[in-house]
């Protein structure tokens, strides 16, 4: 096992070496300009002299190693040296890759953006989660019973309706009409007690119901095909011929098995928690990691765009392989070695 | 004791004349403000658009404003500086500005002339990338003459001086902040950049990049009693229709800025009742470029340039048909209602430059239009299409992606149909056709295309720069990179001695004279097909008070006057 896991860290090096150059190559290829939401006003010759401040007077490969360079080695480093808490070598004029529109280091606003992130479609995924596990179980339990066929339709609807559609739907029943929560969501909002708390559960409420449903609908679908496999195993039909009571051999034989593609399912979904839900961010003005990727494309900020995408190549190569890894622990016939 | 009974005589009054809303500094709490572009940097001389210089306008302060009717105020000087006052010299190449004495920062520190000199110096440093450079065009020295007062010399003479340090795009940063963060080395100074000190009502506390500020009212702001606000929630994000409902339907928030919705959308959110649209006319114009030069591909690298007329756009009886077979009534109705009005001028603000000349354009003529191409020798085809020679009236017209865009665009096209012109319709990314890549042929510079449709302005209230915007030597070509505003590609040296006569006249009449003879040129040969004089449009919650819509300057320019009010 440790020995495929060195094996596969070392493959992922190459691979995210091409990632990264495709990725580079796609977006500067790409048309745009970063000067093109400027207003009008602003003369041609201004907006030369801007664009070459922002360093693309450069030819295409001394940017793209001047990229690997801050990426790999820069950033890591200034990384260290907050945890060090001392500098580490020239931390001065070390260059960071910085945003065209905020002239800010990308890392930096990365970090200031995950917490959001994290908080909104992070718990969506978790209440998704915890939505579609007992739909799946009782679904398939009960298979082609009105539960399952309910089940069946509330995953149809969490596929099928655009979450831009259900968020505006949501704001107009509970901001609009009801007034009961917020549309707009505060990221400046700090937990501190009782009072403060409740309103972070407010404004979290409707994007977070928005995503559960989405999530759960995919998840609930998993589980339930993962549940009528093993249900109709020859083991559970010797547990029960064994006069175990149903309710262990349903929730402890056949749920752990049936639990073993869906954890994978899921852990292969991780990556997609830090892509943040673009639309949703949007709506709700979370303004998270999914926020800054779009925000990062309208503006033409290709050092922010290439970063972030980047980084999401990264969380799916390693989760990929965290999947792999936790599937060969629960499940002891697979072995890798 | 005379003097005393005098103050509390005073005071009294003043007591009386003030209404209760404007108590003490600061009593009126939260102010929320929603752009639905977010602010990406507190530094407007490094901004990316209109959203980070409204948002840092409640910070940095320039040294006179706009007004909401275009006219200057004096803000950090007791007086704009004019011929007549001798501020001005009488050849017009200086400018002496005199600042107010006791003006602070808000660090405590004393606003000095240095101050002034230096935020000249940052923003003219060749490798800095400033954004209001164009400002200071002409300008050779900027001056201390002493620690109050500022000598801004020019190379030429400038009848219009106002360009540096007027109006919040050019703003006067603090030396001391800044001093480090000269030419190439700006974009690194991150702190500076989100957190400016500045002299206005407000400082930044916490700046979250295209996301959220949060502003804290400057306790050492020159004016007492102001601001009314405590503190200032700036939020970004979204879309303009989530916006409105924010201020319009759920009150949340209490500001929402340049609401491009539908209008009939707008009008079902404002019968909510909780707060009310506010729209000003600046100088925006929606106009249709008409080319001149031949854009066909087969050109190869002389396609689009005066080399090549272009076959029938050069006639002007086609140019007069095109304008007059258009509804703008129906294209304001259909996508700008109360933000828009029709106009025929691409001059059309401020009131002393608005032509009236061009009238003839503001009613659809149909009958007219088909009876100037049938004079003109243009007969209908079998397909309905007019042509000449072998040649059809057939136009590709573009634009930038947007739905109004879009929509106005596919009412244009059937208007066009009844006069017999067949219209192709094209739309590009804004960022690709309002960018400069060289390498893209989709730029509106580059205008490979019969039509192209955008908006222009001009930044503050003087024309001399934006009519020199179609002078022969602005023609985009390769020769200059395609870089140049002629558009059109109109070229007359009529006009031309007009703009080099705007450029050395001082008196106001004797300027408005020639602008507008210069916009009647325009409109008289259709270089230009003006369709709709575009306002801005915000909402308010309608418990706040103070509110000034101005097209001129930042939106936010009085924000210090702004107030809690009952509603009523």
């Amino acid at each position: 096992m440790f020995r495929y896991t060195i094996r596969r860290l070392l493959f992922a090096i190459p691979t995210l070496l091409v990632i990264s150059f495709i990725i580079f190559a796609l977006l500067d290829l790409a048309p745009g300009d970063p000067t093109g939401n400027l207003p009008l006003t602003i003369d041609a010759k201004t907006r030369e002299a801007i664009r070459i401040s922002l360093g693309l007077g450069e030819p295409f490969h001394i940017r793209y190693i001047a990229w690997l360079n801050q990426f790999f080695i820069n950033e890591p480093l200034n990384i260290l040296e907050e945890w060090w808490g001392s500098p580490i070598g020239d931390s001065a004029g070390r260059m960071r890759i910085r945003s065209w529109s905020t002239r800010s280091p990308v890392v930096d606003l990365i970090v200031e953006r995950t917490p959001q992130t994290l908080w909104v479609v992070g718990m969506s995924y978790v209440v998704g989660i915890l939505i579609a596990i007992p739909i799946g179980v009782i679904s398939a339990y009960r298979q082609y019973s009105w539960i399952d066929q309910a089940g069946t339709l509330f995953s149809m609807i969490g596929f099928s309706v655009p979450t831009f559609f259900t968020g505006l739907v949501l704001i107009v029943i509970f901001s609009v009409n009801l007034n009961w929560l917020p549309m707009i969501y505060d990221t400046t909002h700090t937990v501190t007690g009782w009072d403060s708390f409740i309103v972070q559960v407010k404004q979290i409420a409707m994007p977070v119901m928005v995503l559960a449903l989405f999530n759960a609908a995919q998840i609930s679908r998993f589980m339930r095909s993962s549940m009528l496999d093993n249900l109709n195993q020859d083991y559970v039909r010797t547990a029960r011929a064994k006069g175990m009571k149903e309710h262990i051999v349903v929730m402890v034989h056949v749920l752990r098995n049936s639990l073993i593609p869906v954890v994978t399912v899921i852990a292969l979904g991780v990556p997609q928690i830090f892509g943040g839900a673009i639309i949703t961010e949007q709506i709700f003005r979370v303004n998270g990691l999914g926020a800054l990727l779009i925000g990062g494309i309208e503006a033409a900020d290709i050092p922010l765009v290439q970063t972030l995408t980047f980084i999401f190549a990264v969380l799916i190569v390693g989760f990929n392989l965290i999947a792999d890894l936790l599937y060969g622990i629960l499940d002891p016939r697979i072995r890798y070695d | 004791m005379q003097i005393s009974k005098k103050l509390l005589m005073t005071a009294a009054a003043v007591s009386l004349l003030a209404s209760p809303a404007l108590a003490e500094r600061g009593a009126d709490g939260q102010l929320n403000i929603l752009y639905w572009q977010a602010p990406s940097i507190a530094n407007p001389y490094l901004s990316g658009g209109t959203k980070d210089i409204e948002s840092a306008s409640l910070v940095l302060e320039p040294l006179a404003y706009y007004d909401e009717n275009g006219a200057m105020v004096p803000n950090l000087v007791a007086e704009i500086p004019t011929v007549e006052n001798g501020g001005v010299s009488a050849d017009l190449t200086s400018i002496t500005w005199k600042l107010m004495p006791g003006t602070v920062w808000s660090d405590g520190s004393p606003l000095t002339s240095a101050d002034v000199v230096f935020s000249g110096d940052y923003c003219m440093h060749p490798d800095g990338g400033c954004n209001a450079s164009t400002n200071f065009t002409d300008v050779t020295s900027i001056e201390a003459i002493d620690d109050l007062t500022v000598k801004i010399t020019f190379g030429v003479a400038k009848p219009f001086p106002y360009g540096p340090f007027v109006g919040t795009t050019v703003p006067i940063i603090q030396k001391a902040q800044f001093e480090n963060c000269m030419g190439a080395k700006a974009p690194e100074c991150t702190a500076q950049n989100f957190g400016p000190v500045g002299t206005g009502p407000y400082k930044v506390t916490e700046f979250k990049a295209n996301d959220v500020v949060l502003y804290e009212m400057n306790d050492k702001f020159r004016e007492a009693d102001k601001p009314h606000f405590s503190n200032i929630l700036f939020k970004g994000g979204g879309d303009a229709a989530s916006a409105a409902r924010s201020v319009l339907e759920t009150g949340e928030f209490d500001y929402a800025w340049n609401l491009q919705v539908e209008p009939e959308i707008l009008t079902q959110m404002i019968a909510a009742g909780k707060g009310t649209v506010v729209t000003s006319f600046g100088t925006s114009v929606e106009r249709l470029m008409v080319q001149s030069t031949n854009p066909d591909a087969a050109l190869g690298d002389e396609r689009g340039t005066v080399a090549h007329p272009h076959p029938f756009l050069t006639d002007k009886a086609v140019r007069r048909a095109l304008s007059i077979a258009i509804d703008r009534q129906i294209l304001v109705d259909a996508g700008y209602g109360a933000a828009g009005q029709v106009t025929c001028n691409v001059l059309p603000a401020p009131a002393v430059y608005a032509s009236t000349a061009n009238d003839w354009c503001k009613t659809q003529d149909v009958a007219g239009a088909n009876k100037l191409l049938d004079d003109a020798g243009w007969a209908k085809g079998s397909d309905g299409v007019r042509a000449k020679d072998g040649v059809r009236l057939s136009i590709l017209y573009q634009t930038s992606t947007n739905s109004v865009r879009q929509g106005t665009q596919a009412l244009v096209k059937q208007m066009w149909g009844e006069i017999g012109v067949e219209t192709e319709l094209k739309n590009i990314s804004a960022s690709v056709f309002f960018g400069g890549d060289q390498s893209s042929p989709d730029t509106f510079q580059k205008f490979f295309s019969d039509v192209e449709m955008y908006t222009n302005n001009f930044d503050g209230t003087d024309p001399e720069k934006y009519m020199a915007s179609w002078t022969c030597k602005e023609i985009p070509a390769p020769a200059n990179q395609w870089l140049g505003n002629n558009m059109p590609r109109f070229c007359d040296p009529a006009y031309d001695a007009l703009s080099s006569e705007l450029g050395t006249t001082a008196s106001l009449e004797k300027r408005a004279e020639i602008a507008m003879k210069m916009n009647d040129m325009l409109m008289e040969y259709g270089a230009i097909i003006p369709l709709i004089h575009r306002g801005d449009v915000s909402a308010h919650a309608v418990t706040l008070g103070g509110v000034l819509m101005n097209s001129w300057d930042s939106e936010l320019w009085n924000v210090k006057d702004w107030h809690r009010k009952n509603p009523s």
